[in-house]
């Protein structure tokens, strides 16, 4: 006897939808289990994880401040990934991103000009787009894998901020570390609430969700790209053009992960540092997933992805668990949804051995 | 309209600013422990830059017991996030806070602006403030007198040293590597490999292959993993640790290393706060002060060379001998120090120059 994955001939649709939520529960469940044998009371534990660090103003300010990134990238990854555009280095885009609206800040370093913030969103934006355009020119042109350039781009993306810290933009009355100067005011996001962290790039990262929402839902590309993603021979049939579909796939992640990129030097982390990210075009990857590429799930997912990383610091701080937990959780709500969403493509079916099938057949004569 | 709103702003920061004022110094006359933070960039493990600070903390606790309690947040990346954490102590009702790593600079002075009740210590950068002082170790005397051994028992005249980033606090080590080792074998040359980050294991005995491949017969290393002295163990060449006594990572290998000591700082600075006494501080202990250890001698050290360390050792402790000793050229043959004069502090903190023996070229501005 031996156990099949047999493809389902209808997945079911709803079940779809519903499969975060069970992929949220199971984690929840694990985590009760891995609470308990860690020693610590199941329920404060999950209190610890999940309310506390959004107990007053300033949590829900940080909560969005650390969701806002990885909304963003993650509705600009779903685009190219509805049409099987395959951005996996949203993080180089991002990196990009943050260094030529660094460039612009730094440029008009000490001007009052109402137009540097302005300047620095749209070169960011174009700074992704250029690191989205390599794997996009190399993969209509010579059929190269977009998933290994963009990926490998990142580490070349780091480098070159490295070196620019390092070297030509780093401040000269830092003591040689590498860093530049703070950015002054003018080059800033103003703060949405007084006396928190929260700035103006959260609305432009719910803009961007309602904008991919007006996209990939209501337009007649989006349909396209979505049609190219399920069908690809029917897309092609239609008339659809493909290498199209790949540069507007790969230059809208690329956009929204430099428009990200540059939320960050210009928010809370205000300069130049040798890392501006940890990691959140990766995180994005699994937000864009667990949002089922939709950008109402997406805003979901980036919520529920920004308390884990919060309620894995406040773990450390009330209950002595090491700051691994946040990656466990992460990992378990992939690996359920994953596990989920075979279960809701596939059934198992058990598979007798012929020998097997022909002895129960003597048996049943 | 505008100056209305200030001034209710300041109104309500004033009426805020009091009640903590009062709610603090209600803390004070109770039998409460004191409560001590501690955020870390690195996960604790068990050897490197963030254990030792791990293992001041314990110091700190056991000292002294029921009057303080100690919490510790590891792995919290340079940038955005470390601000949000460090508030999160201070708000907490933390009222020490020690932040130990460069990139928490920015973020450590912005939070101690809100909080001017709780005291900040940072570690090895340069802003002080009202309530944060600044802590480091002269890691370069250490330095110097593993470069006195390496002087001593090298057989090739060829040292290497894998490298971090090219900051003063890196390459015043470097410096007093080849300062120790050449001021018993004038023949003496380092090699430096530079790779660009903190923590890359991977990277880190790749760099070290390399120098030992390109005729170093004894190497060390200025980066957070044991990787170089795994590398050198399998080699059967020598190596020594840094931060941490690493012989159990090669027990051949490991010579001797510059270890880290911060808990008597820590407690310091506490019963300071505790008894009202803090004020702003910029320590920079080294043998002296006990912050600087060699961890014990590998038998394969010969006695006369394990005498000669133990003298100059007494030597900078009594401020009899300075690793920066005029003399000292840079490997361009211009005097940087003239003899008979040593290299002040300030000079020390902005160091960007190999000295003499020092193979290969700084990062230039």
């Amino acid at each position: 006897m031996r156990l099949k994955l047999e493809a389902r001939a209808e997945p079911s649709p709803l079940m779809g939808y519903l499969s975060p939520l069970l992929a949220a529960g199971l984690t929840i469940i694990a985590g009760f289990i891995l609470f308990s044998v860690l020693g610590k009371n199941p329920l404060q534990a999950f209190y610890t994880f999940f309310v506390h660090p959004i107990r007053d103003l300033n949590g829900i300010a940080e909560l969005l401040l650390k969701a806002s990134p990885l909304m963003l990238i993650a509705v600009g990854l779903a685009c190219g990934y509805r049409a099987n555009v395959w951005n996996i280095g949203a993080e180089g885009q991002l990196v990009l991103g943050a260094i030529f609206a660094g460039g612009v800040a730094l440029y008009f370093y000490g001007s009052d000009s109402k137009f540097v913030l302005p300047m620095m969103v749209v070169a960011g934006a174009i700074g992704g787009m250029l690191w989205a355009a390599i794997p996009a020119l190399l993969r209509t042109r010579f059929n190269t894998n977009e998933i290994l350039v963009s990926l490998m781009l990142v580490y070349v993306a780091n480098l070159l901020l490295s070196w620019l810290v390092n070297e030509p933009w780093r401040d000269p009355e830092g003591f040689n570390f590498p860093q530049t100067k703070q950015f002054t005011e003018t080059a800033l996001y103003p703060a949405l609430i007084a006396g928190t962290r929260l700035n103006v790039g959260f609305l432009i990262s719910l803009a961007a969700i309602a904008a991919g929402y007006l996209f990939l839902n209501r337009s007649f590309k989006g349909f396209q790209m979505r049609v190219a993603g399920l069908a690809d021979a029917a897309a092609k049939y239609a008339g659809f053009n493909a290498n199209g579909m790949i540069w507007l796939g790969l230059l809208l992640g690329g956009a929204a992960a430099g428009i990200a990129g540059m939320g960050e030097v210009a928010g809370p982390i205000g300069q130049l540092l040798p890392s501006v990210s940890p990691g959140y075009g990766f995180a994005a990857i699994i937000v864009a997933f667990v949002g089922r590429l939709h950008p109402v799930g997406i805003l979901l997912a980036s919520l529920l992805m920004s308390l884990l990383y919060l309620g894995g610091e406040a773990a450390q701080m009330e209950l002595n668990l090491p700051s691994a937990m946040t990656g466990l959780f992460q990992g378990m709500l992939l690996f359920f949804l994953l596990g989920s969403d075979v279960f809701i493509s596939y059934r198992v079916k058990v598979v007798q051995p012929p020998k097997a099938q022909a002895r129960l057949k003597e048996a049943a004569a | 309209m505008r100056t209305d709103k200030r001034i209710t702003r300041r109104i309500t920061g004033l009426a805020v600013g009091t009640a903590l004022g009062l709610a603090l110094s209600g803390a004070a006359y109770s039998q409460e422990p004191v409560k001590v933070g501690f955020v870390y960039v690195s996960p604790i493990g068990d050897a490197g830059w963030t254990y030792q600070h791990d293992q001041g903390r314990k110091e700190l606790e056991k000292a002294l017991g029921a009057k303080v309690t100690t919490k510790a947040v590891e792995n919290v990346p340079e940038g955005a996030d470390a601000e949000r954490v460090i508030r999160e102590f201070a708000a907490g009702g933390y009222k020490v806070v020690f932040t130990t790593s460069f990139g928490y600079m920015n973020p450590t002075i912005k939070v101690a602006e809100k909080f001017p009740s709780t005291v900040f210590m940072h570690a090895t950068g340069y802003k002080s403030a009202k309530n944060v002082g600044v802590v480091n170790a002269r890691f370069y005397e250490g330095r110097y007198l593993t470069g006195v051994i390496a002087g001593k028992m090298t057989k090739s005249n060829s040292a290497g040293y894998v490298a971090a980033f090219p900051i003063p606090e890196v390459v015043q080590g470097i410096n007093a590597f080849a300062q120790g080792m050449r001021s018993v074998n004038p023949k003496a040359e380092v090699k430096v490999i530079w790779v660009n980050s903190w923590f890359d294991p991977g990277r880190e005995r790749e760099a070290a292959n390399t120098l030992l491949s390109q005729g170093a017969d004894i190497i060390t290393h200025h980066t957070d993993s044991t990787a170089v002295v795994q590398a050198a163990e399998e080699k059967g060449k020598y190596a020594f640790g840094y931060h941490s006594d690493m012989s159990k990572y090669g027990p051949k290998a490991h010579l001797t290393a510059t270890t880290h000591h911060w808990g008597g700082y820590y407690t310091k600075a506490v019963q300071d706060v505790m008894a009202g006494k803090w004020k702003t501080t910029n320590v920079w202990g080294g043998i002296k002060e006990g912050m600087i250890k060699l961890a014990p001698l590998n038998p394969a050290v010969p006695k006369d060379v394990a005498d000669l360390v133990a003298a100059k050792e007494k030597d900078i402790a009594a401020g009899k001998l300075h690793p920066f000793q005029g003399p000292v050229k840079d490997n361009e043959g211009k005097e940087r120090v003239a003899a008979g004069k040593t290299m002040g502090d300030e000079e020390l903190s902005k160091m960007d120059f190999y000295v003499e023996g020092v193979q290969g070229k700084l990062p230039k501005k």
